[in-house]
């Protein structure tokens, strides 16, 4: 015998309050809504106290984001306004930066890696202070080294590259001693059966596995650091960011663009041709 | 011993020479990357205009201008010396605190952008392949041009001041988050839509019964994560003119007050690493959460 939807329907609504009585807790979510609730509130008066502070104001949004309306009709065309070789070519100092930052720090870090890991080194005091020493400075952001590193050594590319090469040492050391630490035991262990030094345990048991890892690693930063290389020209510190900074301070707004759409076919480019590179790696590590 | 000497002599000639061979190959292989490399090195150190007696003759000059930023501390009038080296104490850490609050409301705001805009960049949930494709777009515009160059932008367009920086900040922070939210939102399981949408429900409730339990953890951990990365990012916004602690670190740094440099940096550095503390542990409780769902 069939029941017809209505008949179901009015017995379910007829269930409906003594299950809500019964199972009262399970339905009621009243502590749950008044938590989050309380979160809400606390997130909302933290944001509207921040406006206050860092004096928000209506009418300043409205009137710049005319002005910003104003500069995107300014932007069109794109246009090299007949600096080409000089843009093309800081695009090429940008990415010798960050190449070269990148490399310098990946070889400085590689020791410390090893320093830094509780596997190569047992002693807690040396790892817990180079690891606090690594933290150190990549507490600081790259455009703060590179005001540093030009202070120093003068104005252009050089005091790039030892910029991105500060605050990527910070990084690398930290990451790669991640890596040897997760490294497997297991063929150490059998070079030292074998007869193996310390030292060799470490180059045919260790290195072989952390390899394919820090070079993955090595190829991510570089990606990021074409675009840290990007902008540190604002201080000063050579590429492409020297001309961005200064067209957008001329209003230069074509120009501005054109940089704009330079930057980002750029670093496309690197993030392609570096992440086939990675993946390459990566499948090697899986097939051996 | 005896049984590699048993080896015939042809034998043993035919496997060392295939060893021989690998290792060679290898070998090889290794010389042509370790060229590559270096290659590249000389000729990105010829473009770069890099002088190594150059940075030979500076590298005295870094660690004289480290000694030089060092404060004059010493034993006998200690707490007076760490009085005279933070001697503007009070203006540092209101800019400290605008600073945090640059941070903390860019990475509000763009987050709710994220939080919108993702929801039509996930290919599970928005079938509209234009629409996907535009929101994917835009999130990867704001996401590759660096904050710092919204700040120039926006500078002149909301004057100087944290306001410019807050919003430079957002606009980045809605390009990376966006992504990461997609990324979510595209990894979940769909038999809960199924579920909401065969009893009736509209597009919005799928999401707001049958997504959003689903990913907020997630959601919050990489938001954490952010505020983390935003928080370094508007230490440097003073730099042009958008607010917080960077704009005195530039004065510090350009007018040559040597002990200030210090000072500085060493508050910028122990609000970022704790500021790291603090989201690592309320990250790994998310986590936690989400793994005992």
């Amino acid at each position: 015998m069939l029941i017809s939807p209505q008949d179901l329907q009015r017995d379910a609504e007829a269930a409906l309050p003594r299950l809500r009585q019964q199972h009262a807790a399970l339905l009621s979510n009243r502590a749950q809504a008044n938590r989050l609730l309380l979160g809400l509130v606390l997130a909302g008066g933290l944001a509207l106290f921040a406006m206050v502070w860092l004096d928000f104001s209506l009418v300043r949004v409205v009137t710049g984001l005319g002005r910003l309306a104003g500069f995107a009709g300014m932007m069109f065309p794109p246009s090299t306004g007949g600096h080409l070789a000089t843009y093309l070519q800081s695009m090429a100092e940008t990415l010798a930066i960050a190449y070269l930052g990148t490399l310098t720090a990946a070889i400085l870090a590689f020791p410390i890696g090893f320093l830094a890991a509780r596997n190569v080194i047992p002693n807690p005091f040396v790892h817990f202070g180079v690891r606090r020493f690594l933290d150190t400075i990549r507490g600081v952001d790259v455009l703060i080294w590179a005001l540093i590193w030009v202070n120093v050594v003068g104005l252009g590319p050089f005091a790039g590259i030892l910029a991105i090469a500060c605050s990527d040492f910070g990084s690398f050391g930290k990451l790669f001693s991640e890596a040897i630490e997760t490294a497997d035991r297991k063929p150490v262990e059998g070079v030292l059966s074998a007869g193996g030094s310390a030292l060799h345990g470490h180059r045919f048991g260790i290195l072989p596995q952390v390899l394919p890892v820090i070079g993955s690693q090595v190829l991510y930063f570089f990606e990021s650091n074409t675009r840290s290389a990007t902008i540190i020209g604002i201080v000063g510190a050579g590429g492409i960011g020297v001309h961005l900074a200064e067209q957008i301070r001329v209003l230069e707004m074509q120009q501005v663009l054109f940089l704009i759409l330079m930057i980002l076919i750029a670093v496309a480019l690197i993030d392609l041709v570096s992440s086939r590179l990675r993946h390459a790696m990566i499948g090697a590590r899986a097939n051996s | 011993m005896s049984v590699v000497s048993s080896l015939s002599d042809e034998r043993r000639r035919s496997l060392t020479s295939v060893y021989d061979e690998a290792v060679r190959g290898k070998r090889r292989r290794l010389i042509l990357f370790l060229a590559v490399v270096v290659g590249l090195a000389i000729l990105a150190g010829w473009t770069a205009d890099v002088r190594l007696l150059a940075l030979a003759e500076n590298i005295g000059r870094f660690t004289s201008y480290i000694g030089r930023i060092l404060p004059d501390l010493s034993f006998a009038t200690f707490f007076s010396d760490v009085a005279a080296w933070y001697w503007d104490f009070g203006g540092w850490l209101g800019l400290l605190v605008e600073t945090l609050l640059i941070a903390y409301l860019g990475t509000l705001l763009g987050g709710l952008a994220a939080f919108l805009l993702c929801f039509l960049a996930a290919s599970n949930l928005v079938p509209n392949a234009p629409l996907r494709f535009a929101a994917k777009r835009t999130l990867e515009v704001c996401r590759t041009v660096p904050e710092i160059v919204f700040a120039l932008l926006f500078v002149i367009a909301f004057g100087l001041g944290p306001m410019a920086g807050v919003l430079a900040i957002a606009l980045h922070t809605t390009g990376a988050l966006g992504k990461l939210f997609a990324e979510v939102v595209e990894n979940i399981d769909m038999k809960p839509i199924e579920g909401v949408r065969a009893a009736g429900g509209s597009w919005v409730q799928a999401i707001r019964y049958a997504v959003l339990p689903q990913v907020l953890p997630n959601f919050a951990s990489y938001a954490l994560l952010r505020f983390e990365i935003n928080v370094r990012g508007a230490s440097v916004m003073g730099f042009v003119g958008a607010g917080g602690i960077g704009q005195a670190l530039v004065t510090a740094i350009r007018q040559f007050y040597y002990s200030d440099v210090s000072a500085i940096l060493l508050l910028i550095i122990l609000t970022v690493v704790a500021i790291d503390l603090g989201t690592e542990r309320v990250r790994h409780r998310l986590i936690g959460l989400q793994g005992a769902h």
